[in-house]
């Protein structure tokens, strides 16, 4: 507000800006403030029994870049993957009636409940080698999935799509429908509609549920490590590095989480200046 | 582990920063396991076992202590063995971050270091088992592997455990033994990981510890090879200093290390010390 | 219009519908006809069914029963992409992320145009429109009068053969709607083709629309031109949209027996069922029972509420003939009016109208 404001407004604002604050209840402001210290204390702790002083020579190992950017690589392509297979699913979920809706959208969640290493499992056992899927992949084409970056792409997908999924149902559901039919009235076909009018729309949404399954995708272990294995360079992304190190050496683990962490962070600081203001 | 890493410890141990480990994990100790006057395993009988005994063991030892338990509680009616079974690592930071338990038996000298660096052994543990290597194929072995050198071939897909876990360290060693170049598909992070590709045939071969393979029944096919000789897993076991029942944590001892023991152990492919 | 040929033909030009649709215990069935060049409004309170009629019309509903003609083509089992349709929505649901220019040549581009040339002619349409300073803006920020401006250019942008209004003047504040309506009325009067707007407010019916089609619970109670509505409603709703007392009797030459009720003395004699209707204004209040006895038309009420009229007081009575009446706010100070209050009120001869029912 500036200076030349009239003074009544002026203090009205600051007035109402004075009871805002002053409202916050305790049994929310308390609880509140605890949650963000559970939240931050493991991280600060991390920060705190960090090896600053070898923390150069990590940067330096190629490793730990070859690590870095296959984690960043397999977590942007199962995040493409995830939206170009994941948006069209919400947009069923959200907008056509069929039976067994409920059932189907019950069924999109299971992987948030799953262990990783069950859904590694169950992977293996659809797409494997071996698997109910990839045997035919295997003996028709030649393709088998474990062991290559594009199992890890595929765990990370399998893990970080629900969020996605559900994250763009729900945006989808808040969107008002009728601008598709106005669009429809207009001569666009349904996939127009939803092409031209809706995905716009939704887009901050889908945004949003893009940077949430990116994050998932970034930190997956667990699906990884089971169905991809662990090679260096190949299918050893940041976190699977981070375990095995963990195994012997825990400041090099701590090490490697920071790169993961600021590198993260960089990113979704980034992202959420650049899309995400408003939403 | 990662070249850099490993020279990342060495450069903290110079520097001598650091030296509290986070989680109790450090491998830095090579404190010997070898000394013959293991008081761990002389059950002096002095008094007669009862009570509740906690034992933390190794997750390959689950089948055949568990049956030693059966057995232990049977010959001493009121008693009772509670196991915790785990990964060695984690046993040992639980053990070390106070968790009440009577016996500790790790799979790897190494592990148990850490314990007994952190002075809290009872007297001298004792390797009480030994496992090796052995090679796990496909049920049938179609690939015809006979030798570690086989494993080099071309297209056979072969998955080794991490070298940062023990049976990884030792198929290292025993690679190198029969300077053996191998590339595997994948470098797992414990042995059953390893086993389970090959379980479900994703992998064609795995070097993983007899006892694995005699675990998994039918489901895979061992391989024996010479070089395995040379990467032998010393399993030792100890009494912990605060044992609430020592004495009867003793004849449990006794009764691993005992020829009855050392049948069951026998029996799920451990080899004697 | 009425005297047009027979619904069905199949050559016929403009609209020919029978929309019939079910739902939840609602029946809507409306029959709609309409030449060329026609703006037909269907008019009714809300919750007649009038907006699914609209729906029912673009294809946004299905027909359960009936048939949907346009320009003798049938149209009921055709998508509504299909349609030579356009619709303007009553919030317009313009585009948030489109300009106004893009907003208008979404449909020409969804016919098949290439980018530029949909925004030739999107811009011809802005500019029909007056908008042509706001191409570029996003419907945000149009005022109300511009939205709707941008909505009929981008419906008539796709040049239908139907062109329906949802209350194409709800949305709009007092003082933009009667200029919105002015040029609405001229942007309908150069239309074409067939218009329907649906609307509940008989000001914008009457202004815009040159056939009326009132629907009350999903039918059709009276169709005609406005005039012809507002001289001679046949519900109460019309007579209070029109603004007239309107009563349902038996006549016998000047005298009209209503239904359960005294009599009303009219000019016209006619015989039979007849509608009588008289403006508030025609009624004449009295303290006292007025001994001149000039007006046949003479009943003992009671106030039953007082509320300002424009300038003027009207009064709801309540007694032997439940009726509206207007007086100046002068006349009702000095009548005294309070609800409850006793009133005698006259109605002359000449100024009630009767009609056959």
């Amino acid at each position: 507000m500036t200076p030349r404001d009239e003074p009544g407004t002026g203090t009205t604002t600051r007035r109402i800006g004075t009871a805002g604050r002053r409202g916050v209840p305790l049994p929310l402001l308390l609880p509140g403030v605890l949650a963000l210290a559970f939240l931050l204390l493991p991280l600060l702790a991390l920060l705190v029994r960090a090896p600053w002083r070898s923390l150069p020579h990590q940067l330096t190992s190629t490793e730990v870049w070859q690590a870095l950017q296959l984690s960043l690589v397999s977590a942007t392509a199962a995040t493409a993957v995830s939206l170009v297979l994941g948006v069209p699913l919400a947009w069923l979920l959200a907008r056509t009636d069929f039976r067994g809706r409920a059932l189907v959208r019950a069924l999109v969640t299971l992987p948030l409940v799953l262990p990783p290493v069950v859904g590694g499992v169950a992977l293996l056992l659809a797409l494997g080698r071996n698997g109910v899927v990839g045997k035919w992949l295997d003996s028709w084409f030649g393709i088998t999935l474990p062991f290559t970056t594009t199992a890890v792409v595929l765990a990370e997908a399998f893990v970080a799509m629900p969020f996605l999924v559900i994250s763009v149902e729900g945006t989808l559901r808040a969107a008002d429908p009728r601008f598709e039919e106005a669009a429809t009235t207009l001569g666009a076909s349904r996939f127009t509609a939803f092409r031209r009018v809706t995905l716009p729309l939704i887009a901050p949404g889908v945004a949003a549920g893009a940077v949430l399954a990116w994050a998932r995708a970034l930190g997956e272990f667990g699906a990884t490590i089971t169905f991809a294995g662990n090679f260096p360079g190949r299918t050893q992304t940041m976190p699977l590095a981070v375990y095995l190190a963990l195994q012997n050496d825990p400041e090099a683990a701590i090490s490697l989480s920071l790169v993961l962490l600021a590198v993260s962070i960089a990113v979704l600081a980034g992202l959420r200046d650049r899309w995400l203001t408003g939403v | 582990m990662t070249p850099s890493v490993r020279r990342t410890r060495r450069m903290l141990r110079v520097a001598g920063a650091g030296a509290t480990a986070l989680l109790a994990l450090s491998a830095c100790s090579s404190s010997p396991a070898s000394s013959k006057d293991a008081s761990a395993g002389s059950a002096s009988g002095s008094a007669k076992p009862s009570g509740t005994v906690t034992v933390f063991a190794a997750a390959s030892l689950q089948e055949s202590f568990t049956a030693l338990g059966k057995e232990f509680e049977r010959q001493h009616p009121g008693t009772r063995i509670s196991f915790g079974f785990g990964g060695s690592d984690t046993l040992a930071a639980s053990i070390t971050g106070g968790a009440p338990a009577d016996v500790f038996a790790a799979a790897s000298p190494r592990t148990m270091a850490t314990v007994t660096d952190a002075e809290d052994v009872a007297g001298t543990p004792v390797t009480f088992v030994r496992n090796q290597l052995e090679i796990a194929t496909l049920p049938g072995n179609p690939h015809k592997v006979a030798s570690l050198k086989d494993l080099t071939k071309p297209g056979l897909k072969v998955v080794l455990c991490d070298r940062t876990v023990p049976c990884g360290a030792a198929a290292r060693k025993a690679l190198d033994a029969g300077h053996l170049r191998l590339t595997p598909v994948s470098y797992e992070q414990d042995v059953k990981s390893a086993l389970t590709k090959v379980e479900l045939k994703e992998a064609d071969a795995a070097v993983v510890y007899r006892t694995d393979v005699r675990a998994a029944g039918d489901k895979v096919e061992g391989v024996e090879f010479p070089e395995s000789a040379e990467a032998v897993n010393d399993y030792p076991i100890a009494l912990l200093k605060n044992a609430r029942n020592a004495e009867t944590a003793k004849a449990f001892i006794a009764l691993v290390r005992s020829a009855e023991g050392q049948k069951v152990l026998g029996a799920a492919g451990f080899l004697r010390p | 219009m009425t005297d047009a040929p027979a619904p069905g033909e199949p050559d016929r030009q403009g609209l020919d519908a029978r929309l019939v649709v079910e739902r939840h215990g609602f029946r809507l069935d409306v029959a709609l006809t309409a030449a060329p060049g026609d703006v037909v409004a269907l008019l009714g309170p809300n919750g007649a069914g009038k907006t699914t009629a609209l729906r029912v019309l673009a294809g946004l509903e299905p027909l359960a029963e009936g048939h949907l003609r346009l320009d003798g083509a049938p149209l009921e089992r055709v998508p509504p992409e299909s349609r030579p349709v356009g619709v303007v929505f009553q919030d317009y649901l313009l585009f948030p992320h489109l300009s106004a220019l893009d907003n208008v040549a979404f449909g020409p581009r969804c016919q098949g145009m290439t980018r530029a040339e949909a925004r030739a002619r999107a811009a011809v349409w802005l500019e029909r429109m007056g908008l042509a300073d706001h191409a570029a803006a996003r419907p945000r920020r149009l005022s109300g009068g511009q939205a709707q401006r941008v909505a009929l250019a981008r419906a008539l942008a796709t040049r239908p053969r139907l062109l329906l209004l949802d209350e194409p003047l709800a949305a709009l504040d007092a003082r933009t709607r009667l200029e919105v309506r002015a040029q609405l009325r001229r942007h309908l009067a150069e239309f074409e083709a067939v218009a329907v707007l649906v609307t509940h407010d008989p000001l914008d019916a009457m202004v815009l629309a040159d056939r009326l089609v009132v629907v009350e619970h999903g039918r059709v109670v009276q169709e005609g031109a406005p005039a012809e509505i507002a001289r001679r409603p046949r519900t109460d709703y019309i007579a209070r949209l029109v603004g007239l007392n309107l009563y349902r009797g038996e006549a016998e030459g000047h005298t009209v027996r209503l239904d359960g009720g005294p009599s009303i003395t009219t000019t016209e004699e006619l015989s039979g069922p007849v509608f009588v209707a008289f403006p508030p204004a025609a009624v004449t209040l009295f303290r006292d029972r007025p001994t001149g006895a000039s007006a046949r038309n003479l009943w003992r009420c009671e106030v039953a509420g007082v509320e300002t009229h424009g300038d003027q007081i009207r009064a709801d009575l309540t007694g032997e003939l439940p009726l509206a009446a207007d007086l100046t706010t002068v006349a009702a100070a000095e009548l005294g009016l309070h609800p409850g209050a006793p009133v005698w009120a006259t109605v002359k001869a000449t100024q009630t109208h009767a009609y056959p029912a």
